[in-house]
């Protein structure tokens, strides 16, 4: 198990608008590249890939949650 | 209304300054509300009473209606400024606010709704006698969009209906190019917006973004202060601005103004909007769209004509009559403004919130610095990036941008990476200073 954390501070949102589904739910597999998130900064929308392979085990953060740099957003367990 | 008000200020950051400036001056109360991030903010500490409206997330304080409606009627204020961006042009809270008691300061709702729709404000502008952008209804296969594209002519844009802020739109040349590239255009919009719709728009190469700042008044008073040209941005994003358009020739710059007052009036418009257009280099206009609040670039009009603008907002809403006619409307000399934004020019415009470690202001004559930040704040990543406007005025253009040269040699924002350092290479640029550049002169330019 281990934790991705946020690169920019700003609101985390997990679906690409609200009418649309999550990018990824909790039990999803992630490859490197893959897009889980968004982190609204300044008005300008930045993706959050994954930086490893595995399983959402569990996302740490609510859609339009407030984040900081550094916090913990999602557990993976890694492959 | 009358006499000495209170008014809520329903915005943030420097506009909300400029506000609660321009609310003391008058001789009426501010009201302001904050965020939990702007608990400490410059216009809390400036107004005469300040209410937490909630989170730091927009979405749960300056664009949550009920919030500031309940901080409206808590304070018993007797108006509502929503300044730029947030509520400004949300129809439904003017609504709100008017249905509340409190005068909204800004249009009747109906005419926000009308000109907030790109269709029914393009539709009142053809009615006003206003040239529209050349484009058409909705197209749904290949050879329909050739047809029509023959009937506009080349180059044209393809757009997704349902895109805005710049997405969906592909440039095509000619009926070649449309024909391979019409079909991938619909299915990327479906994909991207949920819509297929797509039109099409006749393109306006090296076409400059020319404004026009309106103010009406309740009692048929309708003027224009002259315009703004916005044609320095990057990714459609005004970084900076100049009054009067430099190069416009006077007949042009009458016919914007009769032409923007034209669709004001069409629309029974109230207090201060901006009507903006495309002028292509043969001097030909063409209207874009409508901005129903007060600008951010407001200050550059301000500093060519000497009216203040948002008290001329308050006076309107206050039931009094313009304090200016078109016949004593005047112009003097040029202005600039350069918006100084948390950006990072050297790393794609990345946003770069974070702590102001030492900020040195400029000054002198014809300058002025619109911003809510000082040394030892935090730029928040809730918001937008407009650190502060750096506005200079001279006699002509020359001794504006001598100004503002002066003047960001002064400036000193340090502990965020900032625009200060390209607006230094923009001044310095003949291109720029000494000509009239286009809408994307700037993208083209490194």
């Amino acid at each position: 198990m281990s934790t991705m954390n946020a690169q920019l501070p700003g609101v985390f949102y997990r679906r690409p608008s609200p009418e649309q589904a999550p990018f990824i739910e909790e039990g999803g597999t992630v490859e490197p590249g893959q897009l889980v998130a968004l982190i609204e900064v300044m008005k300008t929308f930045n993706e959050v890939k994954a930086d490893r392979s595995g399983i959402i085990s569990k996302f740490l953060l609510g859609d339009g949650d407030e984040v900081e740099a550094g916090q913990g957003i999602v557990e993976v367990d890694e492959a | 209304m009358t006499g000495r008000s209170r008014i809520l200020v329903a915005n943030r950051g420097e506009i909300a300054v400029r506000i609660v400036r321009a609310c003391h001056t008058a001789g009426h109360e501010a009201v302001a509300v904050y965020s939990d991030t702007d608990k400490n903010a410059r216009w809390v500490r400036m107004a005469d009473e300040a209410l937490h409206i909630g989170g730091s997330p927009a979405a749960k304080s300056y664009l949550n209606t009920d919030a500031i409606l309940e901080a409206a009627k808590y304070a018993e204020v007797d108006a509502v400024h929503p300044g730029y961006g947030f509520l400004s042009e949300n129809a439904a809270f003017a609504r709100a606010v008017t249905a509340a008691g409190f005068t909204f300061i800004g249009p009747p709702p109906e005419v926000i709704e009308l000109m907030g729709d790109k269709a029914s404000a393009r539709s009142a502008a053809t009615e006003a006698g206003v040239p529209v952008v050349p484009g058409s209804r909705p197209v749904t296969d290949t050879d329909d969009a050739v047809r029509v594209a023959e009937e506009i002519g080349y180059p044209i844009l393809v757009k997704a209906a349902a895109g805005g802020g710049g997405r969906g739109i592909r440039p095509v040349r000619d009926a070649t190019q449309l024909t391979e590239v019409f079909a991938g255009a619909r299915a990327e919009a479906q994909s991207a917006f949920g819509d297929g719709t797509a039109y099409l728009e006749r393109a306006l190469p090296r076409a400059r973004h020319v404004e026009v700042q309106l103010l009406a008044d309740h009692h048929g008073n309708l003027v224009h202060l002259f315009e703004r040209d916005c044609s320095v941005q990057r990714r459609r994003q005004k970084l900076l601005e100049e009054a009067p358009a430099p190069g416009l020739d006077e007949r042009t710059r009458n016919e914007l103004g009769e032409a923007a007052k034209r669709l004001g009036e069409h629309v029974g418009y109230r207090n201060a909007g901006t009507v903006e257009f495309l002028v292509d280099p043969d001097g030909r206009f063409y209207f874009i769209e409508m901005n129903t609040r007060v600008q951010v670039e407001h200050p550059i009009t301000e500093a060519i004509t000497g009216v203040d603008l948002v008290a001329e907002q308050l006076r309107i809403a206050d039931g009094a009559s313009l304090s200016l006619t078109q016949d004593s409307a005047r112009h003097s000399g040029a202005a600039v403004e350069l918006r100084i934004n948390a950006e990072d020019p050297d790393n794609d415009f990345l946003p770069t919130p974070g702590e102001i470690t030492s900020f040195e202001a400029p000054g002198g004559p014809g300058v002025r610095l619109d911003t809510a930040l000082t040394r030892g704040e935090q730029i928040s990543p809730f918001y937008d990036s407009l650190i502060a406007k750096l506005v200079c005025w001279g006699a002509d253009r020359q001794q504006a941008y001598a100004r503002a040269r002066q003047a960001l040699s002064e400036f000193r924002v340090e502990g965020v990476a900032n625009t200060i350092p390209l607006h230094r290479e923009l001044v310095d640029d003949g291109e720029l200073t000494e000509g009239a550049v286009h809408t994307t002169w700037l993208e083209e330019r490194s």
